[in-house]
């Protein structure tokens, strides 16, 4: 068992439901548990991944975790921090990207960027240095800052999404879909990316993806989720092997029971 | 508070009027039509006046004109400011920015007070071309005092109705209009409340607006010379206390919603 303090990410018994509006209700049930008391824990410095398939819970336990959404029962700690008592805290912790990079269209990738420094508190120069840095790392071109980002491609607008996040240095990343609709050689730069800031910076990364390819390679170990729950966990390896497939596909399928497919979760 | 929490307090706060300025400088074109459409607006009305060759009707007109854009572009940009960041897809960054919501709200009046400022020269400038009005007699710095003073009471009101889209995304932000209306109506805005319906008049001592164009109307002087600002005490006491009624309680319903709409699942971008 590992100590609470070596863990960024402590979640036990977890449970969240949404109260259906009484026009989409069937029977009796008005409510659907969404989580249905999920536990596990990601230890600092580690990249776990979530995988589920579409309204398995991926995205509401993300939002949980990023203090937009408050768990009806069990425990959330992040970095020795428990939600939502110490949310304030929580938040200076925390970077987040989304499927959808959620910018200022009309604004350029810069004064995006300069908007969250700001929001941070953090010296604008400062934020900037580190943002661009981090684009030139993933790639891209410093002529592009300055044009709107309704004018860039998804790929570009997703690393610029990268930038944002990390540009507040934090010690976890939580990651829904980060390459979802990227080229491949986008989410190559993506991958590749990740992979040296966890080696570089010791950041923990919390991961949901569609892709298995992806969580095999960057993650140490990944989580199934299905219907609200927890359904298997453990390496790729270990993951095959509990449901006796060749691959992390059919072992996926095997074990939640779904085959797995983008779009929007729940 | 220590140099550093003060620093980033002011760093956060001003977030809100760089992100303002910055998306003004790129919807000018609209910001150039809105602007526009209020001084023609305006000047539709005041012209009332000019038409019946009346000064102090014109005036008085003119003055309901320029407090109401200027109260109602406050107003509009606190309270909808929650549907245009689900409009634009940015609620849920802003909202799990570690921003305090005082330190949000206190950075949204700032750029909502900048861009009335604004709206509202740009109205005066236009009104007094277009009819001609003799301002001097007004009490400038005496106006500039109540409308001061009317922006805490405005700012309060303009919190508590930014909830509204929180707690219903479609219906929320269409009640914060409906508001919005019934100041209009029931201020004073352009006619004497007293002509009101006897069943809403008592609504009217409830409204802000009622007291700063009672004070600005005084301070102006229409018919008279504008009377210094010891003479509009009452209404200013009147205007502070709500403010300081408004703005707190602004603050806690905004508070109850967001953490509403956290148990719920409402505090996302699509709504």
């Amino acid at each position: 068992m590992t100590s609470s303090t070596a863990l960024a990410i402590e979640v036990r018994d977890l449970r969240k439901r949404f109260h259906k509006p009484r026009r989409l209700r069937r029977g009796a049930a008005g409510a659907e548990w969404a989580l249905a008391g999920v536990s596990f824990h990601v230890a600092r410095g580690e990249t776990y991944g979530l995988l589920g398939p579409n309204g398995s819970g991926k995205s509401t336990l993300i939002r949980i975790l990023s203090t937009l959404l408050i768990a009806d029962g069990g425990l959330v700690r992040l970095l020795g921090h428990r939600l939502p008592e110490e949310q304030a805290q929580v938040r200076r912790l925390i970077g987040r990207v989304s499927v959808d990079a959620a910018f200022y269209k009309k604004l350029s990738a810069r004064e995006n960027l300069l908007y969250t420094a700001l929001l941070y508190g953090l010296a604008p120069a400062d934020a900037e240095r580190r943002a661009m840095d981090v684009l030139e790392q993933l790639g891209m071109e410093e002529r592009t800052f300055t044009a709107p980002l309704e004018e860039m491609s998804r790929g570009m607008q997703q690393k610029i999404s990268i930038a944002r996040a990390l540009m507040v240095n934090p010690p976890l990343l939580l990651l829904d879909e980060p390459t979802t609709g990227l080229d491949p050689r986008s989410r190559r730069d993506v991958q590749t990316f990740l992979e040296a800031l966890r080696l570089r910076e010791g950041t923990t990364i919390l991961l949901t993806t569609h892709d298995m390819a992806e969580a095999e390679r960057l993650c140490a170990r990944i989580g199934f989720l299905a219907r609200g729950r927890l359904v298997a966990e453990g390496t790729a390896a270990e993951l095959r092997s509990l449901a006796e497939t060749s691959t992390l596909d059919d072992a996926f399928i095997s074990l939640t029971g779904r085959p797995i497919a983008a779009g929007e979760d729940t | 508070m220590t140099a550093e929490t003060t620093e980033r307090t002011l760093r956060q706060a001003w977030a809100f009027v760089f992100r303002g300025y910055h998306l003004t400088r790129r919807y000018i074109s609209w910001v150039i039509v809105f602007n526009f459409y209020a001084l023609t607006g305006s000047a539709a009305v005041a012209l009332i006046g000019v038409a019946a060759h009346d000064d102090r009707l014109t005036l008085t007109l003119v003055t309901g004109a320029l407090l109401w854009n200027f109260l109602s572009t406050l107003y509009t940009e606190i309270a909808m400011s929650v549907a245009y960041e689900r409009w634009e897809g940015t609620l849920e960054y802003t909202f799990m920015a570690p921003v305090p919501r005082l330190v949000h709200l206190l950075g949204l009046s700032l750029y909502a007070l900048a861009n009335s400022v604004v709206n509202t020269a740009t109205v005066l400038v236009g009104l007094v071309l277009l009819t001609g009005l003799d301002l001097s007699g007004a009490n400038f710095p005496g106006l500039l005092v109540v409308m001061l003073a009317s922006t805490l009471a405005f700012v309060g009101l303009a919190v508590m109705a930014a909830a509204l889209p929180v707690l219903s995304p479609e219906r929320g932000a269409e009640a914060t209009h409906i508001f919005q209306g019934a100041l209009l109506l029931v201020s004073g805005v352009y006619y004497p409340v007293e002509i009101l319906p006897a069943w809403i008049r008592p609504v009217a001592a409830l409204s802000p607006a009622t007291y700063t164009l009672s004070a600005c109307r005084k301070l102006v002087g229409i018919g008279v010379p504008g009377v210094p600002l010891s003479a509009v005490t009452g209404e200013l006491a009147i205007l502070l206390g709500m403010g300081a009624v408004l703005v707190p309680s602004g603050l806690w319903v905004f508070g109850r919603v967001e953490r509403w709409a956290k148990r719920t699942g409402r505090l996302k971008r699509t709504g």
